[in-house]
């Protein structure tokens, strides 16, 4: 029995105007999420990670052009649903935490105003509970004295605290599906353990599916059931996590792991492997294989059409030579 | 005769006064609290430790842009103090700082900014200089075109090859890197990280690595030394402290490393995240609110650091030796 997935998007494109030209910065994405699983985007910066998360809660900045040959959420499609009832979803089945907290906490309200705003707008309940929930999720996330912290402002918390108290907000109305964009990249590596060890109890708890995106290929093999790995707006290779870290198949995979220390691998000391070369330019006409400028494999035929190509268990690559596709 | 260590730092302490309300008295805060470290020449230390532990503010005192409170800093054996204290630091001890975005002039040539230092202190001639500031934009791999440019024209890493170009023109015998590769992307991170590499064993630097990052510790460093609330917790090879811990923090800072082994699932510390209030620190050891060992001395007494194989610990009760 195979359950329909939770969310689903195929062929996302994004597309950015610079005055007469355009930047192609997300291209023929495509993508599902289970309930109670946890999907990781990995990528560089500047691959249109957020810009893909964005696009999923339909809160891309006005001039940048969205378009999909299909996206839905829970059998909603998200493409046609009428803008009041896309932010009824969000906040509530829909929660995203941001990679830059300011801009999803208001300066003017006192963090537990923000806290219980959408939980008691969403949910028939009382302002006792809702502060109950609240400091309950504060301290989930390692916040001390969350008591004192309802009543203080964004700007009187540290950006690590500030990151906590939106993880704890996306928490509230314990959604259905979390979209966390680089949740613990700005936090010490303790903290990180514990708030992805949060994440992990309450999707078993809940059932919640996760997107979760970062550029730590640690931190998505430890979390991950299935992997996205995402270059200059395009998914270059996904599958599930274990056999793609195993014997990664799209060759910017293989060289952002070599790049990685490896305790027990690697040896101290000696050269960590590179990519050579910058991402190419995605304005005006993109063609063939994004990666082939700084490619070790890359031949003649790149430069042509590149098909995403299925193999192996549920695994998918966009590349001529992937490593175990035959 | 032993050669003295390049550098060593003897009961280092730095306590800075501060308000924690508009209107309430100032406080001590010991971000550095009685550190005691050497190091010999060639060598490279990693410290580690979750922020606010005072690592910066222990760069800072090392680069003399800040005074310490009491101790002393020895290099080659010798106290470096008096007026021209700052002055001789910076001659020999350069920084590369996390951010290169930050302290880098956006709208300077990155001819200028290289060349700074050199006029700062007033070495060489105008023509001698440039000349060693093309040398070394070589020496970290940036085209001669580059010199030209400004730091806001450039990549991230390539940012970063500035700010180390503009700490090596010194031709320094210490550098002192705190969080280099914290703010790169895996790919430029690894580029940094081997030209580290070469430049130690070219120019036989002496680095002070800092970093949250244990993974990229254990690729560079010969020395580890695990900070906590102003105080060094434990110090040892870093082979040893990577193949047994001693302190639990440091273990417990160990098992919080992610690596990419999808065997393995999101470890639980049992740490609590709570980092302390660094103006009203625990009694005791400072650690002991979230040890998972902690007993009744543990509470009133605080650990000093005791001798461990080639090492110390401040721990009463350290974790059994594995091997
Ligand atoms: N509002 C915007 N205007 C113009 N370009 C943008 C905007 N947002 C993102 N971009 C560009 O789109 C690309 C993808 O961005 P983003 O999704 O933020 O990457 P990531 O999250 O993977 O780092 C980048 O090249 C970025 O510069
Ligand atoms: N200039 C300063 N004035 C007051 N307190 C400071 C100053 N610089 C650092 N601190 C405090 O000292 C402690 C150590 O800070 P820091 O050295 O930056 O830690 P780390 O680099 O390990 O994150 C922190 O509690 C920090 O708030
Ligand atoms: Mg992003
Ligand atoms: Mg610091």
């Amino acid at each position: 029995m195979t359950a329909a997935p939770l969310l689903s998007v195929s062929d996302l494109t994004i597309d950015i105007p610079l005055g007469g030209r355009t930047l192609h910065a997300v291209r023929g994405v495509s993508f599902e999420v289970s309930r109670g699983e946890t999907l990781c985007i990995v990528g560089e910066s500047g691959s249109g990670k957020s810009l893909t998360s964005l696009a999923l809660m339909n809160l891309l900045p006005g001039r940048l052009k969205r378009a999909a040959a299909a996206m839905s959420f829970d059998g909603i499609d998200l493409l046609s649903i009428p803008e009041r009832r896309m932010s009824d979803l969000r906040g509530d089945r829909m929660a995203m935490i941001f990679q830059e907290p300011m801009t999803s906490l208001n300066p003017a309200y006192t963090i537990g105003n923000q806290l219980t705003e959408a939980f008691l707008r969403h949910r028939k309940t009382t302002r006792k509970e809702a502060f109950g929930r609240a400091v309950y999720l504060l301290e989930k996330v390692g916040i001390t004295a969350a008591d004192r912290r309802m009543k203080q402002y964004p700007h009187q918390l540290s950006g690590g605290l500030r990151q906590r108290v939106m993880i704890a907000m996306a928490l509230m109305c314990e959604p259905d599906l979390l979209i966390a964009d680089e949740p613990t990249t700005a936090l010490d590596v303790t903290i990180q353990a514990q708030i992805l060890l949060l994440l992990k109890d309450l999707q078993k708890e809940l059932g919640i599916a996760i997107i979760l995106i970062t550029h730590d290929l640690g931190v998505v093999a430890r979390i991950a059931d299935r992997v996205a790995v995402m270059y200059a707006g395009e998914l270059v290779e996904s599958g599930p996590a274990a056999p793609l870290f195993q014997s990664p198949a799209h060759p910017y995979t293989r060289g952002l792991l070599e790049c990685i220390p490896q305790p027990g691998k690697t040896r101290p000391g000696e050269p960590l492997g590179s990519i050579p070369g910058l991402v190419p330019s995605l304005t005006g006409r993109v063609s063939g294989c994004v990666f082939r400028n700084r490619c070790p494999r890359a031949e003649e035929a790149c430069s042509g059409e590149v098909p995403v190509v299925a193999f192996g268990d549920a695994r998918r690559v966009r590349c001529l030579f992937a490593e175990g596709v035959r | 005769m032993t050669v003295p260590p390049i550098l060593e730092l003897k009961d280092l302490a730095k306590t800075y006064q501060v308000r924690q309300g508009m209107f309430s008295p100032k406080l001590p805060l010991k971000a550095v609290d009685g550190v005691s470290l050497s190091i010999p020449r060639g060598e490279t230390l990693g410290l580690v430790g979750e922020s606010g532990c005072g690592k910066s503010t222990l760069a800072k005192l090392l680069l003399g842009l800040e005074k310490p409170t009491a101790g002393e800093i020895l290099v080659d054996g010798v106290a470096v103090s008096g007026a021209s204290w700052r002055k001789e630091l910076s001659r020999r001890i350069q920084p590369i700082f996390q951010d290169p975005y930050s302290s880098l002039n956006p709208r300077k040539t990155v001819r200028r900014i290289v060349a700074m230092p050199l006029e700062v202190h007033g070495i060489a001639t105008a023509h001698e200089r440039a000349r060693m500031v093309e040398e070394i934009l070589d020496v970290v791999g940036l085209p001669r075109r580059a010199a030209d440019s400004t730091p806001n024209q450039m990549s991230g890493g390539q940012r970063q090859r500035v700010a180390i170009a503009r700490a090596l023109v010194m031709r320094p015998e210490i550098v002192i890197c705190d969080e280099p590769t914290s703010a790169l992307d895996v790919s430029v991170q690894a580029q940094i990280l081997n030209l580290l590499l070469e430049l130690r064993r070219d120019f036989g630097l002496t680095y002070v690595f800092i970093s949250h990052n244990l993974a990229v510790v254990e690729h560079l460093a010969d020395r580890v030394a695990v900070m906590y609330l102003g105080r060094i917790v434990e110090d040892r090879p870093a082979a040893e402290v990577f193949a047994g811990p001693r302190h639990p923090y440091t273990r417990a800072l160990l098992e919080s490393v992610l690596t990419p082994d999808p065997a393995l699932g999101v470890p639980d510390t049992r740490l609590g995240a709570v980092f302390p209030n660094p103006i009203d620190p625990p009694s005791g050891c400072a650690f002991h609110p979230r040890c998972p060992h902690a007993a009744e001395r543990c509470r009133g007494d605080a650990p000093a650091p005791k001798a461990d194989g080639g090492g110390r610990v401040a721990c009463h009760y350290p974790i059994e030796r594995t091997a």
